[in-house]
């Protein structure tokens, strides 16, 4: 008790003994030097803090920093690695294909994040009013974010086969001529931004059904008694009060559009040609079949930037759109 | 093994003949070679000549590693699943225990490559694929060499000699070290659906403008038939367009060892595959890999497919062809300069970091021996690299795919040549003109996505080759 007595006093200070904050009350307790007891409530500290130092430094940190100092490399598995600076980084800047899959991973990641956006909130205003089975419609629903991306992914491609595929026989059966689906250059990542919309708009449904059930009542009411239509009440008073919700999605939806990769790869696997190849598809190309680990630990730390970049723009819309409301 | 060397030899009874010495490179001598074994292979094949017995029968001890344990790592597959299969046989005759483990090709790679450069590995016998794997497990060193074991541990039957030559010029390094024994060959034929050329009147293309030709009169959209199916994924379509290659007379790489992908023979035999695929093949050719092609043969809607000659079983399997019986196996045709078919290979080897090697060779002796081999053949899961096997009455007997299968297998063996260029930097290559000729299947230019690839993988395959 007279270890962890200090540490309560720390996180509650008492006003009443503002000057003694690490000695604990009680008459029984022994008078110890303040001097002594700080060292041993520092001691106390070490001891519990210790192992998740330890945890986080050979998860995390240990990983980084090797990533970090790898990418200083030329090193292709089986060879002696060589130092080259920022050689890697420089010829990433001039790689056209690496580039190009940047392109893809911003398009693709733009589009799977505002459509689901746009279409979570619909249905989450839908789902957030009353009718007749809406709980069993709400977990049919949700059901494709609870599926495997591998097991759909399978599913999609077998549905996208130009000659053998669903896609293209429905398409028959009201008269349209067949596509190509993801065998098509042109339409490989608009396919794959599909796959994605199917399984992740669920996800946006429930954080933005979750902020409308917060939402107060109050605002809404007061927009209706002064005469305001569905539209203007939801426009001027329930999207700027969800806004926070619905960039609280974005983040969680951009950071996994992002790093996506097993639909991808079953589905494309970067192509027809490169076509659909983002950085995850490349940076997977050169580690584990080229195994060039020093370019591809480069490839990871332009990524790492890339991912913050976005997620910070976001937080600070998301911070800014607080101020707004 | 100092007792058994002599008894050994005796048992070779004049051991291989010139053909089947260590490869010194990979020029057109190496070719050469190659050819001249598929073809001896092939011969033995058409002819029936039984394999050649030892003319000694050393005693040779199965069960002397009785009791010891190995790990076996192989890539899935019919010939894995064979191996995998005969497990509890394996133990019978030696009393070695064995964990045996089948993981898909990719992730195999990726397995063994990490393994191998950790310096250790989880397994003591390895299976690689010989187009993707020979150069790099060979530049680090990562099997033992198996040539004194040669002389010093084998039984009677085992006959080096037995092996085709072109099997052991894949399992041999360019300095001499023979790392791995052949499990099979793999070359690639012509499927081709005999009921709808009988439809039309044609007969079997005898040569690639007959091919083309063919194709063209089959292919009929409205019914739902393509002329040609094949490859048209990135990197899995690049032995596809280099067999055209090679029948074009080009190469990948010139004497120097410099890419020849630009070359007159290069941009003929890439148009002529872009228009094969585009003209006659199924919409979405791009993104068709030997799995999307299967399944449109299968279901009697492409006239012609040209692949790997694993598929007969599937093709024959009245649960999942709608063209049992209807099928062709076919060789293919010659091309304006050479036949040729592209093929490729399987072997086994020991991982020069296990403590099991004398029980991990016995697996080796094993898997790679007549029995297993006449058993492939007569499962079709795979060409064997045993001449035995081809000659053995009983795996003919057996056989559980059409005989037309096997005759279009052995005459392939014949005009059969490395299907992807012998560099470390095979994956790269794959890649990189798999993309070209995606492009050029959407497309793109020939001459300039060949100029744009060779560019792009030139600089890779000069810093592999320091």
């Amino acid at each position: 008790m007279a270890r962890i007595g200090p540490a309560r006093d720390l996180t509650t200070p008492r006003p009443s003994q503002p000057s003694q904050p690490s000695r604990p009350p009680g008459p029984s307790q022994p008078l110890q030097p303040p001097g002594r007891q700080a060292v041993l409530a520092r001691r106390s500290y070490v001891a519990f803090i210790l192992p998740a130092i330890l945890v986080v430094g050979a998860v995390i940190v240990f990983p980084w920093v090797f990533t970090l100092w790898m990418s200083l490399f030329d090193w292709k598995i089986g060879d002696r690695p060589a130092f080259v600076g920022l050689a890697n980084y420089a010829g990433l800047a001039t790689d056209s294909r690496f580039l190009e899959s940047v392109v893809h991973t911003l398009v693709f990641t733009a589009l799977a994040v505002i459509l689901p956006l746009v279409l979570g909130t619909v249905a989450a205003l839908v789902f957030a009013e009353n009718f007749p089975l809406r709980g069993v419609v709400r977990s049919v629903f949700v059901l494709p974010m609870m599926a495997t991306p591998v097991a759909i992914a399978l599913v999609w491609t077998m549905m996208f086969h130009p000659q053998q595929g669903v896609l293209n026989y429905l398409l028959g059966l009201v008269g349209i001529p067949p596509s190509e689906w993801v065998y098509s250059p042109a339409l490989a990542i608009p396919c794959l931004v599909l796959v994605d919309i199917w399984q992740w708009t669920p996800l946006v449904m429930l954080v933005v059904l979750g902020g409308l059930a917060a939402l107060p009542t109050e605002p809404l009411e007061a927009a209706r008694i002064d005469g305001a239509t569905r539209w203007q009440a939801f426009r001027h008073v329930t999207l700027p009060l969800l806004l926070p919700f619905i960039l609280v999605a974005a983040v969680i939806r951009t950071i996994d559009a992002l790093k996506t990769f097993d639909t991808i790869y079953v589905i494309t696997q970067g192509g027809p040609g490169t076509a659909s190849e983002t950085i995850n598809l490349h940076l997977y190309l050169q580690a584990f079949s080229y195994y060039q680990m020093g370019k591809a630990s480069a490839i990871v730390v332009v990524f790492f930037v890339l991912v913050v970049a976005l997620s910070l723009l976001l937080v600070w819309l998301r911070e800014r759109s607080r101020l707004v409301v | 093994m100092g007792k058994r060397a002599g008894q050994v030899e005796g048992g070779r009874a004049g051991g291989r003949t010139g053909n089947g010495t260590p490869r010194q490179g990979a020029g057109e001598a190496g070719r050469r070679d190659w050819l001249l074994g598929a073809s001896g292979l092939a011969a033995l094949a058409l002819a029936g000549r039984p394999g050649r017995v030892a003319a000694q029968a050393p005693a040779f001890d199965w069960k002397r590693h009785a009791g010891q344990s190995i790990e076996v790592h192989l890539i899935r597959s019919p010939r894995g699943e064979l191996l995998h299969q005969g497990v509890k046989e394996f133990t019978e005759l030696t009393g070695i225990r064995v964990g045996s483990e089948q993981v898909p090709e990719q992730q195999s790679r990726q397995k063994t490559v990490i393994e191998f450069n950790a310096g250790k590995t989880s397994f003591d016998v390895v299976h690689l694929s010989y187009h993707v794997q020979k150069e790099q497990f060979g530049r680090g060193r990562w099997l033992e060499d198996l040539r004194p074991l040669f002389t010093t541990e084998v039984p009677a039957d085992f006959e080096l000699s037995d092996f085709s030559d072109s099997g052991m010029a894949y399992a041999t390094q360019a300095d001499g070290r023979v790392d791995s024994l052949p499990l099979n060959l793999d070359p690639w034929i012509l499927y081709w659906n005999k009921a709808l050329f009988a439809e039309k009147g044609l007969a079997y293309p005898k040569s690639y403008d007959e091919l083309a030709a063919a194709a063209k009169a089959l292919h009929d959209p409205k019914k739902g038939v393509v002329g040609f199916v094949g490859r048209g994924l990135k990197n899995a379509n690049v032995p596809l367009w280099g067999g055209f290659l090679l029948g074009w007379g080009g190469r990948y790489l010139d004497d120097a060892g410099q890419l020849a992908t630009t070359s007159p023979e290069a941009i003929a035999s890439a148009s002529f595959y872009r228009d094969l695929l585009r003209n006659t093949g199924p919409v979405g050719a791009a993104g068709y890999n030997w799995n999307e092609a299967q399944g449109l043969f299968l279901q009697g809607r492409a006239a012609m497919w040209l692949d790997g000659s694993g598929f007969a079983p599937p093709l024959e399997d009245p649960k999942r062809s709608r063209i049992v019986g209807q099928v062709g196996y076919g060789v293919l045709p010659p091309g304006p300069k050479h036949q040729v078919s592209p093929t490729f290979g399987d072997g086994i080897g020991i991982s020069a970091t296990s403590t099991k090697k004398g029980p991990a060779w016995y697996y080796l002796i094993w898997a790679t021996g007549k029995l297993m081999q006449a058993r492939m053949l007569a499962t079709g899961s795979g060409a064997a690299v045993r001449r035995s096997a081809y000659a053995n009455a009983e795996a003919r007997q057996a056989l559980k795919v059409p005989e037309a299968w096997l005759d279009a297998v052995s005459a392939s063996l014949e005009i059969a040549r490395p299907g992807l260029p012998a560099i470390e930097a095979v994956n790269e290559f794959r890649d990189v003109y798999g993309i070209a000729l995606s492009n050029m299947l959407t497309g793109a230019d020939v001459e300039a996505e060949l100029a744009r690839a060779t560019t792009a993988f030139a600089p890779v395959l000069a810093k592999s080759q320091r």
